[in-house]
């Protein structure tokens, strides 16, 4: 069961993660913004990560941590 | 298990880049490289001139700002003077492929024993986006409007080829960081980089063919996808001097 976890402060909402994912369960959140303005980035199906890392090794601020 | 984390050697704040801009990227693998190698303790780090200027903020190791374009000159001083120590510079197109090619070119020549991170984006980033010596031809940017125009500003700069054809290099090699391959094919390179300074072999270049969104004029994921149509076909990848394995092959 892998964890992601997000330093939503952090996101700058690029999308860059949300295309790396090869089970494309991320997305930039529909409904929430941070305090910069952007819609952070958010798992849309926590079950199905497997904890692959690829949207943490694309993310260019490295707000996302990854525990399998 | 922790699979994925920010590695110690980049400092916990936030990023002052834009929005899907790459230089993130490369910070952490540069950091991932020191922290892999164990020389977090001795590294000390060259900032140029440009967007990454602030870079001193973000290596959690000793950081020197460079003048513009000078940090190989800067980088040779202090690892002539403390030839322990680990010496790296991280430069963009404007700073290493523009006004500072001499030093870059002089560096490369006297194979110092250097590691050197330059950040090709083909354009000048932190004043707002005009053309660099790096622009590829047809180019629009704010000081190109109708595009590069060769037969009035000339061709763009390839620094791996024209390094390649010197001597003194030890290592050059041309990488992105548009998908996770490329990434993990960057980490690869940049931490040979530095192992080539650890066993002092000599001078290791690594270019990284990057994005820059906001002056392109792109969302990053446009940008990402303008690297490999446009900035791969005019700069291709790969190792363009690897003299310990040209050596290794010939024996």
């Amino acid at each position: 069961m892998a964890k992601l976890t997000f330093k939503e402060e952090n996101c700058k909402g690029c999308g860059l993660c949300v295309d790396a994912c090869p089970k494309g369960i991320l997305q930039l959140s529909p409904d929430r913004i941070n305090k910069k303005g952007h819609h952070p980035a958010e798992l849309k199906n926590e079950a199905a990560c497997v904890g692959c890392a690829s949207c943490a090794m694309m993310c260019p601020d490295c707000i996302i941590k990854v525990e399998r | 298990m922790v699979v994925f984390d920010k590695p110690h050697s980049l400092i916990d704040v936030p990023l002052h880049y834009c929005p899907g801009c790459t230089h993130g990227i490369v910070h952490r693998l540069v950091a991932e490289a020191i922290d892999e190698l164990g020389i977090e303790g001795k590294a000390i780090g060259i900032a140029p001139v440009g967007c990454s200027v602030m870079a001193y903020d973000y290596f959690n190791c000793d950081m020197i700002e460079a003048a513009h374009g000078r940090a190989p000159a800067v980088a040779t001083g202090v690892k002539r003077a403390n030839p322990e120590n680990i010496v790296f510079t991280y430069q963009g197109d404007g700073d290493l492929a523009s006004i500072g090619t001499a030093e870059t070119v002089h560096a490369a020549a006297r194979n110092e024993n250097i590691t050197i991170i330059f950040i090709n984006n083909a354009i000048y980033g932190m004043t707002g986006g005009q053309m660099a010596p790096t622009s590829l031809p047809g180019q629009v940017t704010q000081t190109s409007p109708y595009g590069r125009d060769t037969s009035l500003c000339g061709w763009p700069v390839k620094i791996c080829e024209m390094l390649s054809q010197l001597d003194g290099p030890e290592y050059l090699e041309r990488v992105t960081v548009n998908n996770v391959a490329n990434v993990r094919k960057a980490k690869k390179a940049i931490k040979k980089a530095f192992q080539n300074q650890v066993e002092g072999k000599g001078f290791s270049l690594i270019e990284v063919l990057s994005a820059c969104p906001t002056n392109w004029g792109m969302t990053p994921r446009e940008a990402l996808k303008w690297i490999d149509d446009n900035m791969i076909p005019y700069y291709p990848l790969g190792v363009y001097k690897d003299r310990s394995a040209a050596k290794e092959a010939a024996e």
